[in-house]
């Protein structure tokens, strides 16, 4: 606020600053600040209501924040003048229950949004999807219905259908927890993947194997805020803060 | 730092785009309401018939001549209405569960239930009405009252308790497999898991519908004129016939109006309430 500060040379692909949102008179998040730099993949670590869902519902626009600043590429889109569907159409939202429509085949499920969204034709449509959907592993399930699949099965469906857009950012809310624990890992291999083909990821998980393997920054948050953030090896092996320690204790324990 | 929290500029310009969104909301739904409403003036009082059918429809005098009698004849209405809607709503919940039922000895019971509710969902109200108001009395049952009133209520009684039943049995249905699953491994015995555990959440789940179905009910007890039971159709009819003026209906579909809109809005503020599980489910306005 106070004179032009100077802008870095390459700017992060999403800068949040100064985010505040609160529920009647819980606050969430409390002037939370966080950068994710372009084909990094930053995990966000934290007690459940610690606000990372929240987070991450924000960036998407699922939920009004009350102040600060999402900025996408440099254009804020906690303004509401901004066309808040154009801006979710180049983000892609996993969620921690899938969310699949049920009523829908996986393949139509993938189809949605690239022929009403993104103008494809269905052609065009099914050929992305039909290549999305063996890229993921399930190739043989295009005409199945989502309650014919096991979790990981409609889990990884539900990232075809947010990976077939293109996203410039992929948002992940606890995407294993509902996961059978033998199921955990065909999840969290494919995310590895897409790390390594250089998806941009911000990843909300009780996952520290996948934060540890994969994570470019590890943000711990508590009461609203990025308590503690860098390289895993420093926040999971050596944290500073007395809350992180604690918290990982009890994971671990 | 969380409980003084001062907002931004960039936090105040948004909530000033805001409001004038709000405000630019407001005044395209007034225009667009002027609009609607002048020319339904205009069509209205332009039609070149205009003056008769006010004269005929809505003559002032008339109306105000006509309300008691009117208003008598409501009150026997919504007496009807009070009798027969408790009656099918206990009748059809008795009835949806015994459809439920699996002992080989109750077969007879479910056949009957499920022919009946066949039956009387599927004949037109008013076919039940002039059966029961013609075809019982002609039985010449000692015990039967024939009063108008009362065939008229029993013949609205069993269309309507076939209604709500299969209402009741849709709420059943839906509740999950996995909460009877529940109360058997806790013991329960098939009656208990129905009365105790099944039952309140059917009902639960089927009371907007079933509120819907109330208030219809009120509308239909005014079939009973047809039976010549003086309420406040025939009341508006007897009025008509001896002034040959319309407004007496006018001045009953007002009574009704006026019911049944309080009731309308009492039901959805009622649904609303619940969480926007029924009806006004204004959570999902919430993503811009």
């Amino acid at each position: 606020m106070t004179g032009p500060t100077p802008k870095p040379l390459r700017p992060p692909l999403l800068r949040v600053a100064g985010l505040r949102k609160s529920f009647g008179t819980n606050l969430v998040l409390d002037d939370l600040d966080l950068d994710v730099a372009e084909h990094s993949c930053v995990v966000l670590i934290g007690a459940s209501g610690s606000g990372k869902s929240t987070l991450l519902r924000a960036v998407d626009l699922l939920e009004e924040v009350d102040d600060g600043v999402i900025e996408l590429r440099g254009v804020d889109l906690a303004d509401p003048w901004v066309d808040a569907n154009a801006a979710r159409a180049r983000m892609g939202m996993v969620f921690q229950s899938y969310n699949l429509f049920g009523h829908m085949s996986v393949l139509a499920n993938v189809t949605l949004a690239p022929r009403l969204v993104h103008g494809r034709t269905k052609e065009e449509a099914e050929a992305a999807a039909v290549a999305m959907l063996e890229r993921v592993g399930l190739g043989d399930k295009i005409t199945a219905y989502p309650d014919q699949l096991s979790g990981g099965q409609q889990q990884r469906a539900a990232i075809a259908r947010a990976l077939v857009n293109g996203p410039e950012l992929l948002l992940l809310d606890e995407v294993t927890s509902a996961l059978d624990p033998e199921l955990v890992g065909e999840v969290l291999d494919l995310l590895a993947e897409l790390r390594a083909e250089g998806t941009t990821m911000l990843v909300a998980t009780h996952e520290m194997g996948f934060a540890r393997q994969a994570a470019d920054l590890v943000c711990f948050l508590d009461g609203g805020r990025v308590l503690e953030s860098g390289p895993p090896e420093q926040v999971l092996g050596a944290p500073e803060q007395p809350r992180t320690r604690e918290f990982l204790a009890r994971l671990h324990a | 730092m969380s409980g003084q929290w001062t907002p931004s500029q960039r936090a105040l310009a948004r909530a000033a785009y805001r409001r004038g969104r709000r405000r630019r909301s407001f005044l395209v739904a007034l225009a667009s309401t002027v609009v609607v409403a002048v020319l339904a003036f205009v069509v209205l009082v332009g039609s070149p018939g205009w003056d008769r059918a006010r004269e005929a429809f809505f003559d002032p005098v008339e109306f105000v001549a006509v309300l008691p009698a009117v208003a008598q004849g409501l009150w026997l209405n919504l007496r009807v209405w009070v009798v027969a809607g408790v009656i099918a709503v206990v009748g059809g919940l008795a009835l949806a569960v015994a459809r439920t039922t699996t002992a080989p000895a109750l077969f007879p019971l479910r056949a009957v239930v499920t022919i009946y509710i066949d039956v009387f969902r599927g004949v037109p109200v008013l076919l039940v009405l002039l059966l029961v108001g013609f075809g019982l009395p002609a039985l010449r049952l000692p015990w039967l009252p024939i009063t108008a009133t009362f065939l008229g209520t029993l013949a609205i009684v069993l269309t309507y308790t076939a209604y709500l039943a299969e209402i009741f049995r849709a709420g059943i249905e839906s509740v999950h497999p996995s909460q009877v699953a529940a109360a058997r491994a806790l013991g329960l015995t098939r009656g208990q898991t129905t009365r105790r555990v099944v039952v309140p959440q059917a009902v639960r789940a089927v009371t907007p519908a079933l509120l819907n179905m109330i208030v219809a009910l009120q509308k239909d007890s005014g079939l009973i004129s047809i039976l010549g039971a003086v309420d406040a159709i025939r009341a508006a009819e007897i009025a008509v016939s001896g002034s040959y003026n319309f407004t007496a209906y006018v001045v009953a579909g007002f009574l009704f109006l006026l019911i049944s809109v309080p009731l309308t809005r009492l039901v959805d503020a009622y649904n609303a309430r619940r969480g926007g599980r029924g009806v006004g489910a204004a959570m999902v306005g919430a993503i811009r």
